[in-house]
């Protein structure tokens, strides 16, 4: 699939997004937030404005942005349509949580409640995500077990770096959240390396013979394209990257999305408040924001659509 | 669009019924040269939608990809917009637009000189022409003999063959029995002729599932791939194959000797008289009539008469003696021992026919074994009962349910004619022409065999300010007729009808520039085209010939070819060569008619003519070229276009030409709603209402012949009764088929010095060889072993179904399809070779060589290579951008086919069949090399980028055409120019 | 609506496309593409028309395949178009409406006034029935021709599919796939129609005739593996009439004009 960059940028800047506001809410429930407002301030917006950047950028790439509130209507049927809708839900909760975290510097009782809501509302967005690509038969390496859980510990995991970096500027917080995030961000890449394991070794679903219906006669081979230029499905589900090529940028991804910011939140972690343990945290960040969006890109370009086989693939 | 329903579930308003248009218009389609029946939808003005018309004899509705284009065609920016005056050098597009009346007055001016001094200076050829009706009239009053249309470069050998064989061809002027066969044999036919009818009849047939259809063809596509049998031959070699199925057939016995003895000239005695004047011709009585041994009475009779019981073997003394060989006993024996002598040689047998024609011998063994099956086994009987030539009353008609179509694989060969005439040999010996089940013929066919009339242009019949006697194209029957000098030279520029190709019925296009050029035989002052890309796809050695066109005598500083006036619809690659261009109009904006006395569009069941009405007006300064022709023609003074006060006859155009111009009596270019009251058909007085009559019938004429006149046309009385009357055919005799042609022997024996007029002794060894008045097959000329081993493939092309020629390049749906044409290649041999699919190879034949990009298939004989044809364009040529796929990446096979042969003692033959001058396109051979990695991605040749076309037309960078038809108001309009 | 409908009528609209006669001609493709031009979905847009790069929107894509190696190949013209599914989950992930199924016949269509243009429905499809069209910022689709199949200005003869009435070949048949007795359905059971890609699960409405197999084998035509040559060593005597070829002999014999 052709990797769309404004969709990539969604679901991992909301994701982040999402997973920094689900661990305030739980961290708030637990009483471990202290009622700092600029804390409060930077934290909730640091969260809200990650996920609204992306959920605006999700529209860039809509022929009709100006119809994009019709994609509210269908949450009965259409995953995306149910990302929609929980994801602006997920405002209301976000939004008490933050002013009575910020207004009445208080993030327990009430407020905490509203913090967990908001919690649970993330992670259904993040879960929704998830579901309107592995709900997508056509695409065998979407439609698989592991895309939930994938992104579901992603977020989680790059929320944790975030409320690393978040705690570390401050000073304040638990100061174990560095060793959160390192293991959100074990768990996510040991999920996402079932999820690799998973695409490699799988069997083809459809093959040119079962698209044609011709295998009865033998290996099915296109002779001739309907048309000799592009078309839209070839610009959209004709993307390949080499395995080479994606050998490479998944070692990238690990890389730089796991091992190195899981490394250094540990050591944000062990390190006394002050600027060496910010310092790695702002690191970690930057580290894991690249990593994520390789293994974003990835999703994508490694995914192949069954229509290709009427134009040469042989199984998809 | 409004919407319904609540925003929750948003309910479409679908409007089921929208009004499709405002008016519908009939007329003819001109995406190809199949003639269909199109509806045309106009809304607002504009064309909304074209469909086959349901009515329509021709295509009974349906439309295919190029006609259902047709409005990309009509609305192409390449459209020519007003005439046009060269300014700059020949081939550098630089024109400047002008009005009509400089560009008449200026052409009208050309050839007035010519006409008054040497008519034959002017060279007037047309290429895709479906008026040949009126252009060769038009050059016959002119007074010029060098004439034609494209035929000899398309397929004349078919033709030709045909027309002196059975009196009737494949092409479009005949189709299998598609519901009655059995067994259908097709011989490399791509998309061509006739096409719709063959898809709909092969359609028919399979569905039906009663008949095997086995497809003769080096490559696996379209009609061979849905064919039970795919037969994948050595290009060439088909004209083998089939005389190895005569010789299974003559071995069996299994031949329909009642059908022979009837309809074919089998039994008339042939004079075996070696060294005689008279050897082998036929045996005559004072008559003139041709003479058989009767076994009845023991004696030699006319061989035309009923009821008598020839042999059709044996060796008869004619009871005279011949002059010169002191009283010897002069022997005759019938034709089909000939025949059968030659074909049961084993030179035929499978065995040895095998390794050249690549299919197995037990296969040809099969098909044999199957044809006979088909014709004898499976003998269909239609409870119809019928009167044939003698009166004699039949209860039934019997068929022989084995149907053969062939075309251009066949004809693009130098050995074509005589491989058409066998598949003809083989037809007859099955019994299965025109009988249920069998080839049919589509009236005004069968004519005699050849049929008349002859060419005109001899020394006598040229003369200036006057016109010609006869037509410049016919069909000669000996070496009298030949169009050539008294020492034996050609008379006409194209050397058709001269003694290097003497039944070239169709004239010789593709020779003209080059002769012309050299002077040879005679230089001329003007040449004068019509929608003919003869600077590209029309031509071999296409660079070479562009050459020609801009060529100067360094003498003078004029060019070789002083003058070409050039008249096309688009900014083709041909027009910047010409001096004066006469833009013609799309076919959606002239009147035209598709006329029995050029190329009907009937059917085997009964005649039909039809026409072109103009069905939106032109929004350029631009006319019909018909009408320009006759417009020059009373500018002219040509008696025939002006009154006898010197005043246009036709004042009205075409239109008015094709109601009121009579060629005979009562015979004019329609045939259909004659005579003042427009009642009558076939033969009448000029109806003024005429053109009305066909618009309300939908633009056709078609008359269904009765039961008893559909089958056994060349020996059906009432049939023959009927084409009588209607004019085609000068008497109501039977048609005699020729499985022994008589002329080819006049013209072997000219070659062996007999006769008054002799083939020129640089000339005779050839006619002798070739002339065989019985079927031969010869390698194709450009295959001595040397060549064979150093160029070890074939190379031919094949025309897309979804593409016509260049005409379709500028659709901007059509090129969607085919935007750039590859190389395939089989993949076995491409592996052997190194290649692999998108590989970048040069093409390399004796003559030339190509950079092409390949791609490799299964369904192609292992030793031919092939292409898409006409796909590859000139850069900027048809207002294209000079980086279209076309250009950039597509190609053209022509660059590497010589126009020549090679040299033969000194002497150049045409690259084309000895008999009928057929361009040879498919004798090609190649062999591929690997292009170098930093060679890859552009094909090779290119040419100097044509610039962007006079007429200011600028190609959009984004098509909605159909957006005009959007409801007003809609979101939807306007969206391009908004931009995106 | 992008749920599917509650209760669908028996009737499903459909294609039987019959492989054993598609000749490749492209004719149902442009057809297509000429009057849709100007339909319910209009305009087809094109962009760079006369360019370097020419592509646009097209409903109905002919491909062409070869099956099989050598002598037992196959070349197999492919018309694919939208297969109007019974289980279209380009329907269901559509999250604004735009996307639907109708339930008197089956037709699978966009509204285009509600479409957002997120192209998810192309994504879901499996056959690449949906192509995009970046200028009207909508996605557009086969529309089994609903502005002409019941379309009261049209004769009852031409109210099909244009894909349909256009074919040379009659390779393409139009009707009620619901109604086992319709002339589609009874095509379908006679020649073993299929699905494409069953294993997707839509459940496609249209089918496809297989190509029959070939003729290729002594006596698949009733016909023997070859001719009998007539032996004529045991012949005595000379011909009646003439001293012609003694392998001629057969032909001596009552043969009346």
């Amino acid at each position: 699939m052709n990797p769309s960059y404004s969709v990539i940028f969604f679901t991992t800047a909301s994701g982040t997004g999402y997973g920094l506001l689900a661990l305030l809410g739980v961290f708030a429930t637990a009483g471990w937030l202290p009622a700092d407002p600029w804390l409060g301030i930077v934290g909730i917006g640091a969260a809200l404005a990650l996920v609204t950047a992306g959920l605006l950028s999700s529209t860039f790439h809509l022929g009709h942005p100006e119809r994009a509130w019709r994609g509210l209507t269908q949450w009965r049927s259409s995953w995306l349509s149910r990302e929609g809708v929980v994801a602006v839900a997920t405002y209301v909760p976000a939004g008490l949580f933050g002013i009575g975290w910020v207004f009445l510097g208080d993030t327990g009782g009430f407020w905490a409640a509203c913090g967990l809501a908001a919690t649970a509302l993330a992670a259904l967005t993040v879960g929704c995500t998830a579901m309107i690509y592995a709900s997508l038969k056509p695409i065998p390496r979407w439609s698989n077990i592991w895309v939930l859980p994938v992104y579901l510990l992603m977020a989680l995991a790059g929320g944790g770096v975030a409320a690393t970096l978040l705690f570390a500027a401050f000073g304040s917080g638990p100061h174990w959240t560095g060793w959160l995030a390192a293991g959100a961000l074990v768990a996510a890449w040991a999920a996402k390396f079932g999820y690799w394991g998973s695409i490699d070794g799988a069997a083809p679903r459809s093959t040119a013979e079962s698209a044609t219906g011709l295998g009865g006669i033998g290996k099915v081979r296109l002779f001739e394209p309907p048309h000799t230029g592009t078309n839209y499905l070839l610009q959209e589900m004709g993307f390949r990257v080499a395995r080479k090529h994606a050998q490479k940028l998944r070692r990238l991804a690990l890389l730089s999305g796991g091992a190195v910011p899981a490394a250094l939140c540990a050591i944000t972690a062990i390190s006394e408040p002050g600027w060496p343990g910010t310092l790695a945290a702002v690191l970690a960040a930057t580290s894991f924001g690249v990593g994520i969006v390789v293994e974003r890109w990835l999703f994508f370009a490694e995914a192949e659509h069954v229509v290709m086989l009427y134009y040469g693939a042989e199984a998809a | 669009m409004p919407e319904g329903g609540s925003i929750w579930s948003p309910q479409e308003a679908v409007e089921l019924s929208p009004s499709v248009s405002d008016e519908v218009k009939t007329t003819t389609c001109y995406m190809c040269a199949c003639r269909c029946g199109i509806k045309v939808h106009l809304k607002d003005g504009a064309v909304r939608y074209i469909e086959g018309n349901k009515d329509h004899p021709v295509n009974r509705g349906v439309l295919c990809a190029k006609g259902s284009a047709g409005i990309m065609q009509h609305n192409s920016p390449a459209r020519l917009s007003k005439p046009l005056k060269r300014v700059g050098e020949r081939g550098s597009g630089e024109f400047v637009e002008i009005e009509w009346d400089e560009a008449l007055a200026t052409a009208a001016e050309w050839l007035g000189d010519i006409r008054k001094t040497d008519p034959r200076k002017l060279a007037f050829f047309t290429g895709r022409d479906q008026s040949q009706g009126l252009t060769g009239f038009w050059a016959t009053q002119f007074g010029t003999p060098n004439y034609a249309a494209h035929g000899g470069f398309c397929s004349v050998n078919m033709a030709a063959a045909g027309l002196y064989t059975i009196g009737g061809s494949f092409w479009e002027f005949g189709e299998p029995d598609w519901e009655n066969t059995r067994y259908l044999l097709m011989f490399g036919v791509a998309e061509d002729h006739d096409s719709n009818p063959i898809k709909t009849g092969l359609g028919k047939l399979k569905t039906l599932g009663q008949a095997k259809f086995v497809s003769v063809n080096p490559v696996r596509t379209g009609y061979s791939a849905i064919a039970d049998e795919w037969l994948g031959i050595q290009p060439g070699s088909d004209g083998l194959f089939v005389m190895a199925l005569i010789h299974e057939l003559l071995k069996a016995e299994r031949v329909d000797l009642d059908y022979l003895v009837r309809y074919t000239n089998a039994p008339w005695l042939v004079r075996n008289e070696p060294g005689s004047p008279r050897h082998g011709l036929f045996v005559r009585d004072r008559n003139g009539d041709p003479m058989a041994y009767d076994s009845k009475s023991g004696r030699l009779v006319n061989a035309l008469l009923p009821d008598i019981a020839p042999a059709l073997q044996g060796s008869f003394d004619l009871h005279e003696s011949a002059p010169g060989e002191g009283g010897e006993p002069a022997l005759a024996i019938p034709a089909f021992q000939l025949m059968a002598e030659r074909y049961l040689d084993d030179t035929y047998a499978p065995d040895a026919v095998a390794a050249t024609t690549g299919i197995p011998a037990d296969t040809i063994r099969r098909i044999a074994a199957e044809l006979a099956h088909a014709a004898f086994e499976q003998q269909i009987e239609i409870d119809q009962p019928w009167t044939d030539w003698a009166g004699r009353h039949h209860d039934k008609m019997i068929g022989r349910p084995v149907a053969m179509h062939a075309m251009r694989g066949i004809s693009a060969h130098a050995n074509g004619f005589h491989t058409c005439r066998v598949i003809h040999l083989l037809q007859m010996l099955l019994g299965s022409i025109d009988c249920p089940g069998g080839f049919r013929y589509k009236p005004p066919f069968p004519r005699p065999a050849p049929p008349g009339p002859k060419p005109a242009g001899k020394a006598h019949e040229v003369a200036p300010n006057t016109p010609m006697k006869g037509p410049p194209l016919g069909f000669v029957t000996g070496p009298e007729d030949l169009i050539v000098e008294d020492n034996g030279a050609p008379r006409r520029i194209d050397k058709a009808f001269s003694w290097e190709h003497p039944i070239a019925a169709h004239g010789m296009m593709h020779t003209v520039i080059a002769n012309a050029h050299a002077g040879d035989p005679y230089p001329i002052d003007l040449l004068f085209m019509f929608m003919a890309n003869m600077s590209w796809n029309s031509s071999m050695n296409t660079a070479g010939t562009i050459g020609m066109l801009t060529d100067k005598d360094p003498a003078t500083g004029e060019y070789r070819i002083p003058k070409i006036i050039y008249s096309d619809a688009f900014w083709s690659e041909m027009v910047p060569y010409a001096d004066l261009i006469l833009p013609d109009t799309t076919y959606l904006e002239r009147w035209d008619c598709i006329s029995m006395l050029d190329r009907p569009i009937s059917t085997a069941d009964g005649p039909g003519d039809s026409i072109r009405q103009p069905v939106v007006a032109p929004d350029r300064d631009v006319r019909p070229f018909q009408d320009v022709v006759i417009d020059l023609g009373a500018r002219l003074g040509l008696p025939a276009f002006t009154k006898e006060d010197g005043s246009p006859r036709f004042p009205g155009g075409y239109a008015d030409y094709i109601v009121n111009h009579e060629r005979g009596p009562g015979v004019g270019p329609l045939a259909g709603w004659r005579g003042e009251d427009g009642e009558t058909h076939g033969k009448g007085a000029p109806n003024p209402r005429q053109l009305e009559r066909y618009v309300e019938n939908g633009c056709f004429w078609h008359e269904k012949l009765a039961p008893e006149q559909r089958y056994y046309k060349h020996a059906n009385r009432d049939y023959l009764a009927y084409a009588h009357k209607m004019g085609w055919i000068g008497s109501p005799d039977p048609i005699v088929m020729q499985l022994y042609s008589e002329p080819m022997q006049k013209f072997r024996l000219a070659a062996e010095g007999h006769g008054p007029k002799r083939a020129p002794a640089a000339h005779r060894e050839r006619v002798r060889t070739y002339f065989d008045p019985l079927p031969i097959w010869y390698p194709p000329f450009a295959e001595d072993d040397a060549v064979r081993t150093e160029y070890p493939l074939h190379a031919l092309t094949q025309r897309p179904m979804a593409m016509y020629h260049s005409w379709g390049s500028q659709n901007a749906w059509l090129r969607q399809i085919h935007g750039q044409n590859r190389l395939y290649v089989n993949r076995a041999t491409a592996e052997k070779q190194g290649l692999a699919d998108d590989d970048w190879v040069w093409v390399e034949s004796p003559h030339s060589r190509i950079k092409v990009q390949i791609k490799t298939m299964e369904g192609c004989n292992a030793d031919t290579v092939w292409t898409w044809n006409a796909i590859g364009k000139r850069r900027g040529a048809w207002n294209l951008d000079p980086e279209a796929p076309e250009a950039a990446r597509g190609f053209l096979l022509n660059h590497l086919i010589a126009d020549l042969l090679p040299p033969k003692d000194g002497h150049r033959y045409a690259n084309a069949d000895p008999i009928t001058g057929q361009a040879a396109w498919f004798d090609l051979r190649v062999r591929l090399v690997k292009a170098a990695p930093e060679e890859a991605g552009t094909s090779a040749p290119q040419f100097r980028v044509q610039p962007e076309p006079p007429t200011g037309i600028k190609r959009p960078a984004l098509l909605r055409y159909g957006e005009r038809f959007l409801p007003r108001g809609s979101w939807r309009r306007g969206r391009g120019e908004k931009g995106k | 609506m992008t749920s599917l409908p509650a209760n669908p009528s028996d009737t499903k609209l459909g294609l039987v496309i019959d492989l054993d006669i598609c000749v490749g001609c492209h004719a149902c493709a442009v057809h297509c593409k000429e009057w849709n031009d100007g339909g319910h979905s209009a305009p087809l847009t094109d962009h760079d028309p006369y360019g370097s790069d020419p592509w646009g929107v097209w409903f109905n894509r002919v491909h062409t395949f070869e099956a099989g190696e050598g002598a037992d190949s196959r070349t197999v013209h492919f018309p694919r178009s939208c297969l109007h599914c019974d289980e279209p989950a380009c329907v269901t992930v559509c999250p604004t409406g735009a996307s639907y199924k109708r339930a008197e016949d089956g037709i699978v269509l966009v509204n285009a006034d509600a479409c957002i243009g997120c192209k998810l429905c192309s994504w879901a499809c499996p056959y690449g029935a949906r192509e995009y069209d970046d200028v009207d910022g909508v996605m557009k689709k086969c529309t089994m021709c609903v502005d002409r199949i019941y379309n009261d200005n049209l004769a009852e003869a031409d109210r099909v599919p244009v894909c349909v009435s256009t074919c040379p070949a009659n390779a393409r048949h139009f009707g009620d796939l619901g109604d086992p007795s319709s002339e589609v359905s009874q095509l379908v059971a006679a020649r073993g129609g299929y699905e494409l890609m069953p294993e997707m699960g839509y459940a496609p409405v249209n089918r496809y005739l297989p190509p029959r197999p070939r003729k290729v084998s002594a006596g698949d035509t009733g016909a023997a593996a070859a001719l009998t040559p007539v032996d004529h060593s045991g012949d005595v005597g000379v011909p009646e009439i003439g001293t012609g070829s003694r392998l001629l002999d057969w032909v001596d014999r009552m043969l009346s004009r």
